[in-house]
C-alpha cells in the first residue's frame, strides 16, 4: 500500500517545519537592528500565505482526487473566518467605541436592542472553534449531499458552487444579517487573552497556522492513499462505472467535499486574526477562482503542489501588486491560460511526471486527449 | 424490497420464483424512438446465455434497464424473484449481485491492474468502510489469485491505463470475478481480441457460469458457438427467437433480420 | 371669499348665464367689488377670451376708454380690443383698469375655470385635474359650464370626476348628489380616489358610506392587479437584459459546450465600443447622434466577434473537450480584458449618452412605460428572433449544428470544422458585444460591467436547458418576471438570493434545466 509519507510530503513537512521554525526565530531572536531580522508584518504576510495554502490543499482535495471543481471554496473560508470573527467581536466587550459590553460596535450603530440568537456562544473560544467546523462542514455537507444525489457534475456544479458563494456575498452584504454588512467585523482587541497585535501573538498564530497545514495536509493525504482515496480517484476518473461496482459516488463525495469544506474554514479561521478583518468582499466569486489557480499552478491532485501554488502565486501577487499594480491582473489572467494551456499538471505534477515513478505519477487526473469535444461528463459506454 | 404486489401477478407467480432473471414486457422510448417494445426474458441460476441481434435491436438498452441506468416506461424485472429491478439504483443493484462489463471496457485508468481488483473485491461498500476498514488490509493473495485466473498476474503493478484493449477487457472480467455477483451481464467481451484472445475468454466464461449465471452480448458468431449455451436473438426491441445456437442460426425469421430481406 | 361664493352661488342660481350682467361692463366699472365681480363673471363664462383678458388685467395691462367704457388690451404689438382681439386706436386716454388685492386673489382663483375652457384640450385637463385636486367649491359653476360644452371625452370625463371629487368634498351636499359622485371617481380608480372615497367614512349616511366602502375595495382591487402588471412588466423589461445578456451564451455554451468566462467581457467591449462611436459622432459628425445606437451595433458585433474569434483560435482550441480547463482560461482571458480596458480608458464609468427616442416614458393603461426599457425588450426579441433564424435557416447554422452534434462525421462531409467553431465562437461573441450597446444605456459602462451579468446569464442558460434558445428566453423571462414579482415582499437583495437558491435547487431536481433534450447519448 501507498505510504502516508512519501518523498514529496517528506520534503513538504520538512520545509514547512524549518519555516515556522526559522521565522519565529528571525523575529523574535535576531534584533531588530540585524540585517537578518524579520519585520512582524512579514511575518503575518507570511501566516496569511499559510492559510491560503491550507485553503488551496482543501481544494486540492475535491478538484484533485474527486473531480469537484468547485468555485465557491471562498465561501467556506469566509464562514470559517466570520465564526472567529465574531469570537473577536464578542472578545471586544465594553473596550468598542460605544462601550457596550454585550452589543459590537455596529450593532449599537444599527440600534440593535439585543444579541441576536446566532450570536450566542460565541464569546467562548471553543464554541467558536467548533462553528469554525461546522457551519462550513454543514453547508457543504448539504450542498454537496443534494448536488451529488442529483448527480450534477462537471460544469454545471460548478455554476452552482459559484452562484452558492455569490448568493451568500449577497446576503452578508445586507446590514439585516446582523454581521457587520458591508463593513464585515474588524476592530479586534485580542484572542484567548492575546492582543493580536502584538509581536508574540503574531508569531503564534504564524506557527499555529503552519501547523494547521500540516494537519490539514496529513489528513487529505490519509484520506487519500487509503482504499477511500482511490474509490475517489475512481469516481473522479469513471463515475458510473463506480456505481455498477455498488459504490455511491455521492457518499464518497459529499464526505470529501465537507471535511475539505472544514479544512477551508480552519484556513478562514487562522487568516482572520492575522489581516484583522474579514468582509462580504471574501466571499466574491474571483476570490474563489483564484484559490484554483493556485491549486493548478502547483499540480492538482499532488496536495503539496498545491500548497506551493499558493504561496507563490501569492507571493508574485505582494511583489506585482507593490511593484505595478497594474500589471497584476495581466499576469494572473496569463497565468490561467497559459497554466491551462501549457502546464495542465502544474509545477509538482509535472515534477513527479519528469523524475517520479510512473505509478505515482498515474493517479494524477488524467490528462484528456484534445479531441472530440462536449465529452464533459460522458463516462460510462 | 419485495416488489409491488402488482409488479408481479398471480399467474406469473409459480413461472417467477424459480428463475434468477425474470424479464417481462420491458419498453423503453427515447424521444419516441422505442428502443425496447415488449422484451421478455427467463435466466436461470447458474445459466449462461447468449444475446445476439443487428445493430440497434436493444440489447445494450435491455442491460441498462436491469442494471438500474435507464428507467424502462412499463415492464416488469425481478431478481431472484423477489427484487424489483425497476425500483433501484445502480449501487443497490450491484449489490444484489449483478455486475455488469461495458461494452467499451471500463476501468479506472489512474489506478493500478491490482487496484482495480482491490475496488471490485465483494464486501462493504460504505465510504466510511473504505476509510479505514478492511478494504485497506486485503491480502496481496486473493488480488493475485484472480489476476492469475484473467492472465494479468505480472502487470499488476503497472496502471491499468498501460493495458492493451483485449487486457482492459480481460482487467474488467477480473473485477467482475472480484465482485463475485450471482449474475454477470457482459457486453461485447471480445471486441478488439485476437482469436486465441477469444478463445480463451469463451473458455473462461464456461469456467464462471455454473457458480454465476451470464448474459453474454456478442456479435462474434464463433465466440457464441463457443459458449455451447442457449441463445437469444433480438430484434427491433423484443426477442425474435431463442433456442440453441443451430436452431437460431437456421431460424428463417433470423437470417431475414441479418441479411435482410 | 364669501362674497366671492355668494356670487357664483348667485350666478348659478340665475337662468342662463349669458342673461347676468355683462362682465365687461362690470370690468369696466368703477369700484373694485364690481370689476372683481366682472372678473368672476367673465372666468365662469366660458368666453374664449377670458384668459387673455384677466391676465391683462392682473399685469395693468388691461386698459379702459373712460369715453365708451369699452375694455382694451395693451399687446408688445399694439391696442387691441378685449372683447373682440381686433386691433384699436391707441388713446392717450386711456386708463388702466385697477386691481387690488382682492381682485388679484379673485383672479388667480378664477385662472383654473378659465384654463377649462381653454381652446386646448390638453390645458382643459390639466384644469380639471387641478380641480379634482384642489376640490375647490368655487369651480363648480365653471365646471358645469365647461362641462354642458365640452366635446372631447377624455377631457370630459376628467371634467366629471373633478365635479364628483368636489361635491364630495363640499359640505351641505344631498345624499344622492353624492350615490351619483361616487360611481364617478370609482371609476377613476387611482389612490387619489380613494383618498377621496376613505374621506367618506364618516359621513352621515349610511348609503353613502356604504357606497364608499365599496367603491374603495374596487379600487383596491383594481390598484392591486394594475401594481402586480407593473411588476410583470418590470419583469420583462429585466428579463430581456438577461436575454440580451444571456443569448450569446446560449451559443457559446449552450451549442457549442464552451465554457466561457469571458463572456461579460465581451458584453463589457460592446458596451466600451457604443462609447468610441459616440464619442466619434460628438466630435466628427454631431448630427448622426441620433443614430448613434444603431451604427454602434454592427461595430460592437465586429469588435466583440472579433476579439471571440481570437480567443477562440489562441485559447479555447486547444481545450476542447475539457471544460474545467476552458473554465479557467476564458477566466484568466476575462481578467486580461478587464485590466486592458481598465489601463485604457481608466477605471471609473464612461459616460454613454441617450438618443431622444430612448428617453422619456408614456402611459399605457394605467401602467408607466418607459421608452428605453421598452426599446430594449424589442431589440432584445429582435436580437433573439434574428439569432434563431441564423442558427434554423441559414447554411452557417446548419453547419453549426451539425458540427456540434456530430464533430467526426461533420468534418467526414467536408465542414471545415475548426472554421465552423471560430465562427460560431465568434458570433456568440458578437451577439455578446451587441447585447453590450443595449445595456450601455441601462447599466454603468466600467471595466466591471461584464461581471455583473457572467453568473446571471449562466444560470439563465442551465435554468432553460443547455443547448435550447427557447429554453433560454423563457428562462430569462421568468427569472425577470418572479424576481421582480417577489422584489416589493422581500426586497431586491433578498428577492436575488432566493433566485440563486431557487436555480441550485432546481438543477437538483432538473439537472438538464426546464428543456433538456432526452435520449440514450444524453443519460451517460
Amino acid at each position: 500500500m501507498t505510504r502516508l509519507i512519501d518523498l514529496k510530503g517528506a520534503i513538504f513537512l520538512s520545509l514547512l517545519a524549518a519555516f515556522c521554525l526559522a521565522v519565529p526565530v528571525l523575529n523574535l531572536v535576531v534584533p531588530e537592528g540585524s540585517g537578518l531580522h524579520l519585520p512582524t508584518y512579514l511575518v503575518s504576510l507570511f501566516g496569511k500565505y499559510l492559510a491560503y495554502a491550507l485553503l488551496a490543499v482543501s481544494l486540492d482535495l475535491v478538484w484533485g482526487y474527486c473531480g469537484i471543481l468547485s468555485l465557491g471554496h471562498g465561501a467556506f473560508f469566509a464562514l470559517g473566518g466570520y465564526a472567529m470573527g465574531m469570537y473577536l467581536m464578542r472578545q471586544i466587550g465594553s473596550r468598542g467605541v460605544y462601550g457596550n459590553p454585550v452589543l459590537p460596535d455596529f450593532m449599537v450603530f444599527l440600534n440593535y436592542k439585543a444579541l441576536p440568537w446566532y450570536w450566542y456562544g460565541f464569546d467562548h473560544f471553543a464554541f467558536a472553534a467548533l462553528m469554525v467546523l461546522l457551519v462550513p462542514g454543514l453547508l457543504a455537507f448539504l450542498f454537496g449531499w443534494l448536488a451529488f444525489r442529483s448527480r450534477v457534475t462537471g460544469v454545471y456544479l460548478s455554476i452552482i458552487t459559484q452562484a452558492m458563494t455569490y448568493a451568500l456575498m449577497l446576503a452578508f452584504f445586507r446590514n439585516d444579517m446582523g454581521l457587520g454588512g458591508n463593513n464585515g467585523l474588524t476592530d479586534f482587541k485580542d484572542l484567548l487573552g492575546f492582543n493580536v497585535q502584538s509581536q508574540n501573538f503574531r508569531v503564534g498564530i504564524f506557527v499555529a497556522t503552519g501547523i494547521a497545514l500540516a494537519f490539514g495536509y496529513l489528513i487529505a493525504r490519509a484520506m487519500t492513499v487509503s482504499a477511500y482515496g482511490k474509490i475517489l480517484i475512481a469516481v473522479r476518473d469513471a463515475e458510473s462505472r463506480t456505481r455498477f461496482l455498488g459504490y455511491r459516488p455521492e457518499h464518497f463525495k459529499t464526505l470529501a467535499f465537507t471535511v475539505s469544506a472544514m479544512m477551508a474554514g480552519v484556513a478562514g479561521a487562522l487568516y482572520v486574526p492575522q489581516v484583522g478583518i474579514i468582509n462580504p468582499g471574501e466571499f466574491a466569486p474571483g476570490n474563489s477562482i483564484e484559490a484554483v489557480i493556485w491549486v493548478a499552478v502547483g499540480g492538482r491532485g499532488t496536495l503539496v503542489g498545491a500548497a506551493l501554488g499558493a504561496v507563490i502565486v501569492n507571493y508574485a501577487k505582494t511583489i506585482l501588486t507593490g511593484a505595478m499594480p497594474d500589471a497584476w491582473l495581466f499576469a494572473l489572467g496569463a497565468l490561467f491560460v497559459v497554466v491551462t494551456l501549457f502546464m495542465p499538471r502544474g509545477i509538482v505534477g509535472t515534477l513527479m511526471e519528469k523524475f517520479g515513478s510512473r505509478r505515482a505519477a498515474a493517479t494524477l487526473p488524467p490528462e484528456p486527449e484534445i479531441a472530440p469535444k462536449l465529452a464533459e461528463e460522458g463516462q460510462g459506454s | 424490497m419485495d416488489p409491488p404486489a402488482t409488479a408481479v401477478g398471480p399467474a406469473n407467480k409459480s413461472k417467477v420464483t424459480g428463475a434468477l432473471l425474470y424479464v417481462d414486457d420491458l419498453r423503453v422510448t427515447f424521444d419516441g424512438y422505442k428502443a425496447l417494445r415488449g422484451l421478455s426474458l427467463t435466466l436461470a441460476p447458474g445459466e449462461m446465455r447468449a444475446i445476439i441481434g443487428p445493430n440497434g435491436a436493444g440489447k445494450t438498452t435491455m442491460m441498462d434497464c436491469i442494471t438500474g441506468k435507464t428507467r424502462p416506461d412499463s415492464g416488469i424485472a425481478l431478481f431472484d424473484g423477489t427484487h424489483d429491478l425497476l425500483a433501484l439504483d445502480e449501487p443497490a443493484i450491484a449489490d444484489l449481485g449483478i455486475g455488469r462489463k461495458f461494452q467499451k471496457p471500463t476501468v479506472f485508468e489512474s489506478h493500478s491492474v491490482a487496484d482495480n481488483i482491490l475496488l471490485a473485491l465483494k464486501g462493504p461498500r460504505a465510504a466510511a468502510a473504505s476509510l479505514f476498514g478492511w478494504r485497506n488490509r486485503v491480502a496481496a493473495e486473493r488480488i493475485d489469485a484472480i489476476l492469475t485466473t484473467v492472465g494479468l498476474l505480472p502487470h499488476r503493478g503497472r496502471p491499468a491505463a498501460d493495458l492493451s484493449h483485449g487486457q482492459k477487457q480481460w482487467l474488467e472480467i477480473g473485477m467482475l470475478l472480484a465482485q463475485d455477483p450471482k449474475l454477470l451481464l457482459v457486453d461485447e467481451p471480445v471486441a478488439g481480441m485476437t482469436d486465441a484472445e477469444t478463445v480463451q475468454t469463451a473458455e473462461l466464461l464456461r469456467r464462471i457460469a455454473g457458480d454465476h449465471a451470464v448474459v453474454v452480448v456478442e456479435h462474434d458468431m464463433h465466440f457464441v458457438r463457443a459458449l455451447q449455451c442457449r441463445v437469444t436473438c433480438l430484434h427491433e426491441g423484443a426477442v425474435l427467437a431463442e433456442g440453441s445456437i443451430d436452431a437460431v442460426s437456421a431460424d428463417p425469421k433470423v437470417v431475414e433480420v441479418y441479411l435482410g430481406r | 371669499m364669501t362674497r366671492l361664493l355668494a356670487l357664483l352661488f348667485l350666478l348659478l342660481s340665475a337662468p342662463a348665464l349669458a342673461q347676468g350682467p355683462d362682465p365687461y361692463a362690470q370690468l369696466a366699472g368703477d369700484g373694485y367689488a364690481e370689476i372683481e365681480a366682472g372678473v368672476a363673471g367673465l372666468a365662469a363664462s366660458g368666453d374664449p377670451r377670458a384668459g387673455v383678458i384677466l391676465s391683462a388685467l392682473s399685469d395693468g395691462r388691461l386698459l379702459v376708454r373712460p369715453s365708451d367704457k369699452t375694455l382694451l388690451i395693451r399687446q408688445a404689438t399694439g391696442i387691441v380690443d378685449a372683447r373682440t382681439g381686433a386691433p384699436a386706436q391707441d388713446d392717450p386716454a386711456l386708463k388702466p383698469v385697477r386691481a387690488n388685492n382682492r381682485v388679484r386673489r379673485t383672479i388667480e382663483a378664477s385662472q383654473g375655470q378659465l384654463n377649462l375652457v381653454s381652446l386646448d384640450p390638453a390645458k382643459r385637463r390639466e384644469a380639471a385635474d387641478a380641480v379634482f385636486k384642489a376640490r375647490d367649491a368655487a369651480a363648480l359653476p365653471a365646471l358645469d359650464t365647461a362641462l354642458a360644452h365640452e366635446k372631447d371625452a377624455a377631457v370630459k370625463q376628467a371634467m366629471t370626476e373633478a365635479r364628483a371629487a368636489v361635491l364630495l368634498a363640499k359640505p351641505g351636499t344631498a345624499e344622492a348628489e353624492k350615490l351619483a359622485a361616487i360611481p364617478a371617481i370609482q371609476a377613476r380608480g387611482d389612490g387619489d380616489a380613494m383618498g377621496i372615497l376613505r374621506g367618506l367614512g364618516a359621513d352621515p349616511s349610511e348609503a353613502v358610506r356604504a357606497a364608499a366602502a365599496r367603491g374603495i375595495a374596487a379600487i383596491e382591487t383594481r390598484l392591486a392587479i394594475l401594481g402586480a402588471l407593473q411588476n410583470v412588466w418590470y419583469g420583462i423589461s429585466l428579463g430581456s437584459v438577461l436575454l440580451l445578456a444571456a443569448i450569446g451564451l446560449a451559443i457559446t455554451f449552450g451549442v457549442m459546450g464552451v465554457i466561457n468566462m469571458a463572456h461579460g467581457e465581451m458584453v463589457m467591449l460592446g458596451a466600451y465600443t457604443t462609447y468610441l462611436v459616440q464619442e466619434a459622432i460628438r466630435t466628427k459628425a454631431p448630427a448622426l447622434f441620433p443614430w448613434s445606437l444603431a451604427i454602434s451595433i454592427p461595430c460592437a458585433f465586429l469588435v466583440a466577434g472579433l476579439v471571440g474569434v481570437l480567443i477562440e483560435r489562441f485559447v479555447i482550441r486547444f481545450l476542447y473537450g475539457r471544460p474545467l480547463e476552458t473554465l479557467l482560461a476564458t477566466f484568466g482571458v476575462s481578467l486580461v480584458l478587464q485590466q486592458a480596458v481598465r489601463s485604457i480608458f481608466g477605471p471609473t464609468n464612461r459616460e454613454v449618452g441617450a438618443p431622444a427616442f430612448m428617453s422619456g416614458a408614456f402611459d399605457f393603461y394605467g401602467l408607466s412605460v418607459t421608452w428605453g426599457r421598452m426599446w430594449i425588450i424589442l431589440f432584445s426579441m429582435a436580437v433573439f428572433l434574428g439569432l434563431l433564424f441564423v442558427l434554423r435557416k441559414t447554411s452557417f447554422g446548419l453547419k453549426t449544428r451539425a458540427v456540434t452534434q456530430n464533430r467526426r462525421m461533420a468534418a467526414a462531409m467536408g465542414i471545415r470544422t475548426p472554421y465552423v467553431d471560430a465562427l460560431t465562437f465568434g458570433l456568440g461573441s458578437g451577439i455578446a458585444g451587441i447585447a453590450g450597446v443595449a445595456l450601455s444605456q441601462i447599466d454603468n459602462v466600467s471595466p466591471n460591467l461584464g461581471q455583473g451579468y457572467i453568473i446571471d446569464s449562466f444560470l439563465v442558460v442551465v435554468f432553460g436547458g443547455v443547448g435550447n434558445l427557447w429554453g433560454t428566453l423563457v428562462a430569462a423571462l421568468t427569472l425577470g418576471v418572479v424576481n421582480k414579482l417577489a422584489e416589493p415582499y422581500i426586497g431586491a437583495v433578498l428577492a436575488k438570493i432566493g433566485l440563486l437558491i431557487f436555480i441550485i435547487l432546481f438543477i437538483q431536481k432538473r439537472p438538464r434545466g426546464l428543456f433538456a433534450l432526452k435520449g440514450r447519448a444524453v443519460e451517460s
